[in-house]
């Protein structure tokens, strides 16, 4: 079986990606949605970017697996710039799942799943195999592989795309507003449960999200963004507790404060806040 | 009137066959041609406005002129081949039919293919990029077979309009379901008129049934459907293909104009060449001016034109000799120039005349057209489509000096029966066409002798000119119809009740000449 463990280098670091000054910019260089962006993403991580709409999340996160490629600077994995090879052969190696899921209309759950195995042209019955084994782990019923996309509710669609992205076993996630479309209830299982899914597989997990919330249960390490720039990096915890930058505090705060206001209207005094 | 239905089922396998090769032919072409196109279209908008404004640009010219646009075209495409490469190819029928359909079928395609290939889900196509594919397995896995559903539509669409703009490739000398519409047409037969669209109706049906099945089964995904019209689409060109081929290339090919008199004389000169044992096929309703470059090209064996035509037409001669100089000149000419061997006068003139309803003529005291001029300005002429930009009509009014209220143009048949109801006052009239006497007209007099002689005369392609079989079949023919048996003959096919076929006109007219 293919693995990514033939495409490490001895690099003397631990980092999966390490990004050197890389920037991007879609209006000729006037503004940028990334810009001279540091970063290095050691192994089995579990990485939540968070920023305001238009800061440059989804950019970052485009340019590791190259849908969107930088201006300057480079983009390492496993030590390799990705810039190397075709973008393509690259992406059969990093799972990505966004919010639209994007599963092919015109393919039953089951094809959706081994389109990458197939790519990389894994043996028929290996594919069913893996198939059969995701379905389980994506926690949807056997009998479901040769259903037609639409027939899905929206979180199946969701776990299909969860499924598909890991098909091909990659040490990397790629994860764009996953759970965005989902209804709170379902938002909040499907992330415990893709948590557990990282930890079980020892996945290494960059994940896009606007829910701070959902960045501070899941994530191991938040970055936040501003018009393109890094602006704090660290622990849940840390920027919880000692953020310097007042917006970056004001954005982790935004949890506490809200759940102030709730407990206020539970407990039936009012809040001016 | 069942003689008449059987003489179209007769003919219905040759027609039907023809039909289905050239839009089969054209529609594979156009879809061949159209999806690269889409394409290229779909992904670079620079590209995509100057392609679907051209093709639709083509669907702006009238069907009929597109075809007839080819034919130029092609023959000097063929010349130039000719002398660069030393091989031409024919410039008549099939290949003009087939480029112009092709052109005519493009834009539904292109335009639907470009549709469909722009609308797909976004999220679909970054899903594609996501896992892996290369913009080669995403066009055939994904964006492709999404946009199968519309771009059927398309394909459906141009079906239905090649099948049906292909009955105009009659006058490009390609055989097709047009013929019964052409010839009926010319005639006044109006069940083959109706037949030839009631064909090309059923045809256009069934095909489109079969795509209709082919693009559901694209749109549910559901192979048997797809394959269910795919073999019923390849079943019917087969057969087409089949029916054809058990013809066999027909050793000669007999021209004709497309009226009356031309349908019985390539009749006339077909079952004379199927007596002697020969395989015959006609290439009927040519064009006037297609007509004697197809004959010199070798495309159609032999026909039956008139001397002013070739005088003024093809020898752009202005003078106006007596008939036997006229003759004997224009033979010579023919053989040193073209290597077409005249066979001979057939013993008739069809000359253009300018006539009038005799009781209109007889309150206007016209006689002549010299009587005529003085009325002109308050008289309303009628001409057919050719009439009015031929030498014969600029020198007429050059020396009489005509000039008429209104001038209005009419299918032949149409013209007649304008003169007749009084919509129009005279009429470009010909000499040998039986409605003269029918609809009591009467043929003004030319005192100056301005219109040229129109005697019939039986041309031979080059090619034939040392076939001695062929020449001794059609010799016969010559001097032996007089004008009163080719007007009956014209108004036997012409006239509305007990209407004849061309074929018994043909046989009418062999049995008066004594020649069977």
């Amino acid at each position: 079986m293919p693995s990514a463990e033939t495409l490490e280098t001895d690099t003397g670091t631990d980092a999966i990606i390490a990004l050197d000054a890389v920037s991007k910019s879609f209006d000729g260089a006037r503004t940028f949605a990334v810009r001279a962006a540091n970063l290095e993403i050691g192994r089995g991580s579990f990485v939540a970017i968070v920023g305001a709409s238009g800061s440059g999340k989804t950019t970052l996160l485009k340019l590791v697996n190259r849908l969107i490629e930088a201006d300057a600077g480079t983009v390492r994995l496993y030590g390799r710039p990705v810039g190397e090879g075709p973008g393509h052969i690259l992406r059969r190696r990093i799972g990505y799942v966004f919010q639209d899921v994007g599963l092919f209309p015109h393919m039953t759950v089951a094809d959706n799943i081994g389109v990458t195995p197939k790519l990389l042209g894994w043996p028929r019955a290996e594919i069913a195999a893996r198939v059969a084994e995701l379905l389980a782990l994506v926690d949807l019923p056997p009998d479901s592989g040769v259903r037609s996309p639409a027939a899905l509710s929206g979180g199946q669609r969701q776990r299909v795309g969860i499924a598909r992205a890991l098909a091909a076993r990659p040490d990397l996630m790629l994860m764009d507003e996953p759970f965005g479309a989902l209804d709170p209830v379902l938002r909040e299982a499907l992330g415990r449960e893709y948590r557990r899914i990282h930890d079980d597989l020892g996945l290494t997990t960059l994940m896009v999200t606007h829910d701070v919330v959902e960045a501070v249960l899941l994530a191991d390490r938040i970055l936040v963004l501003r018009a393109g720039r890094i602006v704090a990096d660290g622990p849940p915890h840390a920027l919880l507790t000692g953020a310097e930058d007042a917006e970056v505090r004001a954005l982790m705060d935004m949890p506490r404060r809200q759940a102030a206001r709730v407990d206020a209207l539970i407990d039936g005094t009012t809040s001016d806040e | 009137m069942n003689e008449r239905l059987a003489a179209a089922f007769r003919v219905l396998p040759d027609y039907l066959g023809h039909h289905v090769a050239l839009s089969a032919a054209a529609l594979a072409l156009g879809v061949a041609l159209s999806l690269p196109l889409a394409l290229a279209a779909s992904r670079s908008a620079r590209l995509r406005w100057p392609l679907l404004t051209l093709v639709s640009l083509v669907q702006t010219i009238p069907s009929l002129a597109l075809l007839a646009l080819f034919y130029p075209i092609l023959l000097a495409l063929s010349a130039l081949s000719q002398r660069i490469f030393g091989v031409g190819f024919p410039a008549l029928g099939f290949l003009p039919a087939l480029a112009a359909l092709t052109l005519y079928s493009m834009l539904p395609i292109l335009r639907n293919g470009v549709a469909g290939l722009l609308n797909l889900d976004p999220a679909v196509i970054e899903a594609a990029r996501g896992v892996g594919m290369s913009s080669g397995q995403r066009l055939f896995r994904v964006e492709l077979p999404l946009a199968a559903p519309v771009l059927m539509a398309g394909i459906r669409t141009a079906a239905v309009w090649v099948i049906g703009t292909a009955t105009l490739a009659t006058p490009v000398g390609q055989t097709c379901l047009g013929n019964y519409i052409f010839a009926g047409l010319q005639t006044e037969d109006w069940t083959a008129v109706l037949f030839g669209c009631v064909a090309a109706a059923l045809l256009a049906l069934v095909v489109d049934q079969l795509l209709a099945l082919i693009e559901a089964g694209a749109a549910r995904r559901s192979a048997w459907r797809v394959a269910l019209g795919g073999a019923g689409l390849i079943a019917g060109a087969l057969a087409a293909a089949v029916t054809l081929m058990a013809a066999g290339p027909p050793a000669y090919r007999i021209g004709a104009k497309n009226f009356t008199e031309q349908h019985i004389l390539a009749d006339l000169i077909a079952d004379r060449l199927t007596q002697a044992g020969d395989s015959v096929s006609q290439r009927t309703g040519l064009g006037s001016a297609v007509i004697f470059r197809a004959l010199a090209a070798g495309e159609i064996d032999a026909y039956v034109d008139y001397s002013g035509t070739i005088w003024a037409d093809v020898m752009h001669r202005t003078d106006h000799p007596d008939r036997t100089t006229m003759l004997r000149e224009m033979a010579d000419w023919l053989r040193r120039e073209h290597g077409v061997v005249l066979l001979g006068p057939l013993g008739f003139e069809n000359a253009y005349a300018l006539a009038m309803r005799r009781d209109r003529a007889a309150a206007l005291g016209i006689r002549s057209i010299a009587d005529l001029a003085a009325h002109a300005p308050s008289l309303r002429l009628g001409t057919d489509y050719e009439f009015p930009v031929r030498p014969e009509w600029a020198a007429l009014r050059a020396a009489y000096g005509l000039r008429f209220a209104t001038s209005r143009q009419y299918q032949s048949t149409f013209m007649y029966q304008a003169v007749v109801d009084g919509t129009v006052d005279v009429i470009s009239a010909f000499s040998s066409d039986g409605r003269i006497a029918a609809d009591d007209l009467v043929v003004l007099s030319d005192p100056r002798g301005i219109i040229p002689r129109y005697d019939a005369v039986l041309l031979i392609a080059p090619q034939r000119a040392a076939d001695t079989a062929f020449r001794h079949v059609l010799s016969p023919l010559v001097g032996t119809i007089d004008i009163a048996a080719m007007r009956r003959a014209n108004q036997m096919v012409d006239r509305a009740r007990d209407k004849r076929t061309p074929a018994e006109a043909a046989r009418f007219l062999a049995a008066r000449a004594g020649l069977r």
